[in-house]
């Protein structure tokens, strides 16, 4: 950001680097582009920053009538606010177009909502295009009466509403032992939060007559091209599953699973299956290969840990972060988010000398369950090297850890999932904000 | 094997979330009732351990050659070698030990009919669920005998196919986690050193 978007802020601004970017280019050029252009961002915002006192007059916007109201139209962000955008992955690189991932500018959200169209993106044979007055839901297997829903149907059922995050597994797993990434975007973009909207799936399975002493897990399947599937505890169905068809206030977007979707609060984002076409109830899980082959984690001794749904408590400082360059000493409010896959956010700290000392920050209202939480820090920078970072605790106690504290347990090499460690920016002499990962 | 684990969860709801949807109740029912026969075109899943739900058919290691050639290569490569979109689909067996580790349908799948259901329902990608059961049979085949496990003149099917024999039938266990004891120390800690 540069300091126009920020006026409320009292002292220095925080120059988000990454700020400018060529609309559609090439990928790779992009990458190669954004550099350069980044240089040409600082110095507009250093010439801003070195504005003298002069008289206000008054701005051309007083003097004339603004653009006129269309008849019906669906509003887009601000010309402005052109590079916000979701980025397709560009640390890790994958050689086709189908099976992907896109991944939310965290850097430039404000509050805890994820606007729609920024919305992280993973899909395993791209997006399909469903047609909602044809789509049904079938609901089989160990039930009294299988049963299909259309999408009046569960239009039909009282709906609920629900504040929850949701992140993919695979968030952060191009940094666990070295600085690949530079913005947060790339480093934790595969999350978001929404508000969404559905049916209880425990609503569904009961309307099918679900033993659930006997069917003990569910597979769920989507209507895409890879057909992905996954097999879930009955439990987790009955007590906390959405059958979903709306996100902030609106029906789903295509990529996030137009008409309907499974969520589950809290779990790997993989399991909330996109585009829900059928669930099958059975005694087992199927052991399918996106719950062995992939979204398993590595274990010492050439073992594999499977089913880990759960995202564990994280954290993340978005401002200042990667990329942003800080236009000397002074004040900074230091921002960012914290989230848990098994409760509230109780406490956040903060470090600003690599891990030394910690000191609280504030949490800012909702506070809710499985869904970001905002943190605060009023930082007065001094101007020398510093190396900050953020640590959560959730309601269960449990104290997010670093890089080290997992490798005790895990075995980092390879495609490796569930990244919930701390993650530190260092701030250099001259103001740039990097990854510090390593 | 998942009791421990289900238990926490629900605990963890119990206590933090507020009871998920609490008392309400739908006033009443929709959906309309189907018979498992209704839904037999979509009921594509094989359960792994088993193999319930391979469906009558066979095929060859040979037919799979022919197959792969006509509808994998462009993407997988040579004998499934690696190709111009994805890696390798052989070898690796024996490297999970090493710090690189090769994941292939031989090295990495548990039981042998993950490789008959992922190939139903997602592939070839440009045209996903348009392979007869005997051409996933023979990719089947294909696949495992240039891993080592399917001989030269193999032929798969529903009863044979299950025992094929994996190497990493025993490589996983199920969630522990969680599995750090982070503390929340505030002054003279040790620095975040990864």
């Amino acid at each position: 950001m540069s300091n126009k978007d920020m006026p409320t802020r009292s002292g220095p601004p925080i120059v988000d680097r990454m700020r400018e970017a060529p609309p559609s280019a090439d990928r790779r050029q992009f990458l190669r582009s954004s550099i350069a252009v980044a240089g040409a961002a600082v110095a507009t915002g250093a010439s801003i920053g070195g504005a003298n006192a002069q008289k206000l007059e008054i701005p051309p916007s007083n003097k004339e009538p603004g653009r006129i109201l269309e008849p019906k139209v669906y509003g887009l962000p601000s010309k402005y606010e052109a590079h916000v955008k979701r980025n397709r992955t560009d640390v890790f690189v994958n050689r086709q177009n189908l099976s992907d991932w896109s991944m939310t500018p965290l850097q430039h959200q404000h509050g805890i909502i994820t606007p729609n169209g920024l919305i992280f993106e993973r899909h395993h044979a791209g997006i399909p295009d469903i047609d909602p007055a044809k789509h049904v839901v079938a609901l089989h297997g160990m039930v009294k009466q299988p049963l299909k829903f259309t999408m009046d149907d569960l239009l039909r059922y009282p709906a609920t509403s629900k504040f929850h995050f949701i992140e993919c597994s695979g968030n952060g797993l191009t940094d666990w032992k070295k600085n690949a990434s530079k913005t947060v975007q790339q480093t934790h973009g595969l999350l978001s939060c929404a508000q969404w909207t559905g049916v209880p799936a425990s609503y569904l399975l009961e309307a099918a007559g679900v033993d659930v002493s006997k069917g003990k897990w569910v597979l769920c399947e989507g209507a895409d091209g890879s057909a992905h599937a996954r097999s879930i505890p009955i439990e987790k169905m009955m007590s906390e599953a959405m059958i979903v068809y709306a996100m902030n206030g609106e029906m789903l977007r295509p990529e996030n699973g137009y008409p309907v979707r499974l969520f589950i609060p809290g779990w790997e984002g993989n399991v909330s299956i996109k585009w829900l076409r059928r669930m099958k109830v059975g005694d087992q899980p199927w052991h399918l290969r996106s719950e062995t082959a992939r979204y398993t984690d590595p274990m010492p001794n050439g073992k594999w840990r499977q089913f880990s749904f759960a995202m564990e408590c994280k954290s993340v400082i978005t401002r200042p972060s990667g990329g942003m360059k800080m236009q000397g000493k002074g004040h900074y409010e230091i921002e960012g988010f914290a989230w848990s896959g098994n409760g509230k956010i109780t406490a956040v700290d903060i470090t600003l000398d690599g891990g030394k000392t910690w000191r609280e920050a504030r949490l800012e209202d909702p506070i809710l369950d499985k869904c970001l939480t905002r943190f605060r820090y009023s930082w007065d920078w001094d101007g020398g090297p510093a190396k900050i970072a953020s640590r959560a605790v959730d309601s269960t106690g449990y104290v997010q850890p670093t890089v080290a504290d997992i490798e005790k347990s895990r075995a980092i090499v390879g495609f490796v999932q569930h990244h919930n460690a701390i993650f530190p920016w260092s701030i250099e002499p001259d103001g740039e904000v990097k990854n510090a990962i390593a | 094997m998942r009791s421990r684990d289900l238990i926490c969860g629900l605990a963890a709801t119990m206590l933090f979330a507020a009871p998920a949807f609490a008392q309400v109740k739908p006033p009443k029912h929709y959906g309309s009732p189907i018979a498992e026969a209704d839904v037999a075109a979509l009921d594509i899943d094989i359960r792994g351990p088993d193999g319930k739900g391979l469906p009558p058919g066979q095929g060859t290691v040979a037919a799979g050659e022919k197959i792969f050639a006509e509808k994998c290569v462009a993407c997988h490569g040579e004998k499934a070698k690696g190709g111009s979109q994805f890696g390798a689909m052989v070898g690796g067996i024996g490297s999970f030990t090493t710090n690189a580790r090769v994941l292939t349908p031989g090295s990495m799948y548990p039981y042998s009919s993950i490789l008959f259901d992922y190939t139903r329902r997602a592939m070839p990608m440009d045209s996903p669920q348009s392979l007869t059961n005997d051409e996933v049979y023979s990719l089947t085949a294909y696949i495992y005998h240039l891993n080592g496990l399917v001989p030269a003149d193999g032929t798969l099917d529903a009863a044979s196919l299950p025992k094929v024999a994996m190497p990493n039938k025993d490589g996983f266990i199920v969630d522990d986690r969680p599995d750090t004891k982070a503390t929340r120390c505030m002054k003279d800690c040790p620095p975040i050193n990864n």
